[in-house]
């Protein structure tokens, strides 16, 4: 090929942008297949996301006393009961019935999951089980919220530690091409097919291209768009951007977004107690009543959310130096118990917090965590209106989670989109050749260095990116969090769209020479703040509640009219996005009533 | 009003084409709750926004932000500024390559060790949708997470004397890595194998046994006690097999 610009160009067969669980997984189910794989991520493999999911992830394996009799089936029940109704049920039906492969498959490559002990034993939230000799030795699991069965199978305090460590190995081993601190700024198109992308490099500022049969975006979430998440601070959402700025693909229910109700200020780290604690406002009263002992169920996180919220707003939370939270408490459970059974709760309160929990309080509150929206793809995992293009991960709504994730369920959807959506790349990319015309090359590259070139000299204007970002945070935290009203949502869309404009008129305070994070930021904005727009616009239109999106001028679920999923599409130039809609696929269980599972308690 | 705290941070940024390195001293207001990260952040949104640092989970769970602080290598996130004195200063992990102020590139050092020392699961098991998991108990799970653990932020490297002397020397963190495959009987290489990567100068016979890796590891990994193991198990494979890899693939005896 002739050259035709001075940056490096990179060919491959696949090329996956992201290196979290789902990256990883995707990586070697296309590189087992001898297809040439390269995997772009902005930090080490190891640093990405996926490490610090601590708790576990469903699986129903139907071991153990409280996973007996677990079946695909009742987890399929489980999501889309958590999903209120939102979800894709095909994709959910293939999902539960390959996670017991896929977690037993990391088994194989080495992940060290806790296993059954025989005997008597003690649970975090004080409960006992009895476990029989026959099961001994096989995978363990735990009780998690909205879960029938125990079917959450963790690694002691690091489930998502040793997944990513397993299957880093395994990339190792299979000789997978890892560029790190790399970051994807746009996507390579001819408006019908995806060709590849360019990336900036996060160690020379270098800008490079690369070229690929088949494009995978598994970015993971976009938490930092909010001003107080439990996302690591990497989870800007830049994947989101780069589909969505395709002009092409969509992005589906962007307003569907989680928020984890216990988390400790001010780093915000969820403290999951394993439902023994108690929650108080500033006059100690428990005012959750799921938890109460003759009402002892385990409530959604969104439905624990928003009792937190509304205490807060009621005036009733304790004032703290990070604003008003609430109180934990898990005294009563003593000193040995948490010793024995709450290790990590006990580190985090110790390190973070500077508190013991066994004599203290744990201040907590709600925090942005997840995001259920994503590139909208088919249950192949293709992205929507390009071909080439696929994502998996946080980063897509393949549709699995709907409008409320069950806990447990994002890890189990990285091993297993990994798994199904990695043999459709590979069966893509082998039946396509590699694709390019310089051309295009030229004119993407082209088009990033003259963004560059015109946030370095200021010549759009004067604008700080830090504050126009302490902005965006600032107007979703206030209007698009966990209760959501007409007149908000409208205030929030006409001050983004502001802020949208503003945001292209950044000007740098360094120089914006090599690695400069500066620069990196500069970049990102424009996209970060349209992606804000997506949500915001997308709750503002939906007129009814479903699972973490609470209109409190539309309380209810409304399936008439709102069994369906938003897709947000950007055109080119365009200052807000166009929301078009698609029904959501029920194919076994109708929409009903979605109240939590009650806790099964001991036994 | 917070205490005044004063941060003399080492700059070099070779990439903005720099020519050399020097010290930088930035002074801001405590405020409740600060940490490394919080105090970095801030000087880099209001003071100068080319300063270079790596944060990623900011909870001790990534091993990203491993720096020397007061000269001790410590995670950034991990450090609260209560427990600093009013005058601090910030270099970036000595060893490890540069990439410019206080970030360095311990992730490509990581990475090429675990290619180095073959550092995955060595196994023949097929995998098939039907199979069902292989029993383990759960002492031995544990044991593996004990050294599975290890977050690779590069402290104990950082902090180890012999591998400042001896670069191809794999330290601490590369032998605790390598003690999580030798405890795992699902790990099938031999003795003999795992003799070739372990028993050298470079791998367990190079260590001095003076515990600064343990004395910095942020994690509280028991690292005295996991390079006793491995030393005790190569020493023995030392001994049975004279050093040399005698082509048998037997699996090892647990
Ligand atoms: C504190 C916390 C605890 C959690 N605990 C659990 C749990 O117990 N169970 C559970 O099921 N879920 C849990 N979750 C959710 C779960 O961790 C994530 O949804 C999941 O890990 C996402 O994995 P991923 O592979 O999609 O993305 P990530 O792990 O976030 O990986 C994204 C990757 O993309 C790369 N990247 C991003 N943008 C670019 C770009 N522009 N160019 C190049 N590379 C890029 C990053 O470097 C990274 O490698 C938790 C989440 C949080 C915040
Ligand atoms: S004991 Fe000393 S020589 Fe051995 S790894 Fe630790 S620091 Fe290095
Ligand atoms: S052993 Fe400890 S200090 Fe060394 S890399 Fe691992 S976590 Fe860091």
């Amino acid at each position: 090929m002739h050259s035709v610009t001075k940056a490096d160009i990179h060919l491959t067969d696949v090329l996956i942008i992201g290196s979290g669980l789902a990256g990883e997984r995707t990586a070697i189910e296309v590189s087992s297949r001898g297809l040439k794989t390269t995997v772009l991520s902005l930090v080490p493999p190891r640093r990405s996301h996926s490490t610090v999911a601590r708790g576990g992830l469903q699986a129903a394996l139907g071991n153990g006393t409280m996973g007996l009799g677990d079946s695909p089936d009742i987890h399929f029940k489980d999501t889309v009961k958590s999903a209120d109704w939102g979800c894709d049920q095909n994709v959910v039906r293939l999902f539960a019935n390959t996670v017991p492969a896929a977690v037993r498959q990391t088994e194989q490559w080495g992940v060290p999951w806790t296993r059954i002990t025989a005997g008597r034993r003690e649970t975090p939230d004080a409960s006992i089980v009895v476990e029989p000799e026959a099961g001994a030795g096989l995978i363990a699991s735990k009780k998690a919220k909205g879960a029938t069965k125990w079917r959450t199978c963790y690694v002691f305090e690091g489930t998502g530690h040793s997944l990513l460590y397993a299957l880093d190995a395994m990339t190792l081993s299979l000789g997978v091409t890892v560029h790190d601190r790399t970051e994807a700024v746009s996507l390579i198109h001819n408006g019908q097919k995806c060709l590849g992308a360019v990336a900036r490099c996060l160690r020379s500022g270098d800008l490079r291209a690369y070229l690929a049969k088949a494009t995978v975006i598994a970015t993971g979430g976009c938490g930092r768009l909010y001003g107080v998440s439990t996302n690591s601070v990497i989870n800007e959402g830049t994947g989101l951007s780069l589909a969505l700025d395709t002009g092409l693909a969509c992005l589906g229910n962007m307003e569907a977004v989680q928020f984890h109700p216990k988390t400790m200020p001010p780093t915000w780290i969820p403290v999951s107690e394993g439902g023994g604690g108690y929650l108080l406002d500033r006059n100690r009263v428990r005012f959750v009543p799921e938890y109460e002992p003759e009402n002892k169920k385990l409530p959604y996180r969104d439905e624990t959310a928003r009792y937190m919220q509304e205490r807060i707003r009621a005036g009733l939370g304790v004032d703290g130096p990070h604003g008003p939270h609430l109180w934990l408490d898990i005294r009563h459970l003593g000193p040995g118990h948490i010793d024995r059974h709450l290790k990590g709760v006990d580190t985090v309160c110790r390190v973070f917090g500077g508190i013991d929990p066994a004599r203290e309080l744990i201040p907590v509150c709600p925090s942005q965590h997840y995001i259920m929206g994503g590139v909208r793809t088919n249950i192949d995992g293709a992205a929507y209106g390009i071909r080439g293009l696929f994502a998996v991960g946080e980063a897509a709504c393949w549709d699995l989670h709907g409008f409320n994730r069950l806990a447990g369920n994002s890890l189990a959807e990285t091993i297993v989109a990994g798994m199904v959506v990695g043999k459709r790349v590979a069966e893509y990319a082998l039946g396509h050749t590699l694709e390019w015309s310089s051309r295009i090359v030229e004119e993407c590259l082209a088009a990033q260095e003259h963004r560059i070139k015109s946030i370095v000299s200021g010549e759009n204007g004067r604008e700080n990116v830090y504050e126009l970002k302490r902005r965006m945070e600032g107007i979703l935290m206030e209007h698009v969090g966990i209760f959501r009203k007409g007149g908000g949502l409208n205030n929030a869309v006409a001050q983004l769209q502001e802020l949208h404009q503003r945001a292209e008129r950044v000007e740098l305070i360094s120089t914006g020479r090599g690695a400069n994070p500066e620069l990196g930021s500069a970049l990102r904005l424009p996209g970060m703040v349209r992606l804000a727009l997506c949500i915001a616009c997308g709750a503002l239109a939906r007129t009814e509640s479903r699972g973490t999106h609470f209109r409190e001028d539309y309380p209810n679920r409304d399936d008439v009219n709102w069994l369906k999923r938003t897709l947000a599409y950007w055109p080119p130039g365009a200052e807000q996005p166009v929301l078009k809609y698609e029904p959501v696929v029920i194919t076994e269980l109708p929409p009903g009533n979605r109240a939590s599972t009650p806790s099964l308690g001991s036994g | 009003m917070g205490r005044k705290l004063t941060l003399d941070i080492f700059r070099y940024n070779p990439s903005a084409g720099w020519t050399k390195p020097g010290m930088q001293t930035f002074e801001l207001e405590e405020t409740p709750g600060m940490n490394v990260f919080i105090a970095l952040t801030r000087i880099r949104e209001e003071h100068d926004p080319s300063l270079l640092f790596d944060f990623v989970c900011r909870t001790a769970l990534c091993g990203s932000c491993g720096m020397l602080i007061n000269g001790k290598p410590r995670l950034g996130c991990k450090t609260f500024t209560r427990d600093l004195p009013a005058r601090t200063t910030l270099f970036p992990l000595p060893l490890f390559k540069l990439i410019g102020d206080l970030s360095v590139d311990t992730g490509t050092w990581f990475r090429l060790l675990a290619l180095r020392t073959g550092a995955w699961l060595h196994t023949s098991r097929a995998f098939a949708h039907s199979i069902l998991e292989e029993r383990m108990d759960n002492e031995t799970a544990l044991k593996i997470f004990e050294a599975d653990r290890c977050i690779e932020c590069g402290c104990c490297i950082a902090a180890c004397a012999k591998v400042h002397v001896q670069d191809e020397f794999i330290g601490a963190a590369g032998i605790n890595r390598l003690a999580r495959f030798l405890l795992d009987p699902r790990d099938e290489r031999s003795e003999a194998q795992h003799y070739e990567v372990l028993g050298s100068e470079d791998g367990i016979f190079g260590c001095m046994g003076l515990m600064g890796c343990m004395d910095n590891c942020p994690k509280d990994l028991p690292l005295r006690d996991q390079l006793a193991y491995v030393r005790r198990r190569m020493t023995a494979a030392g001994l049975a097999w004279g050093g040399k890899e005698d082509g048998s693939r037997n699996r090892k005896t647990k």
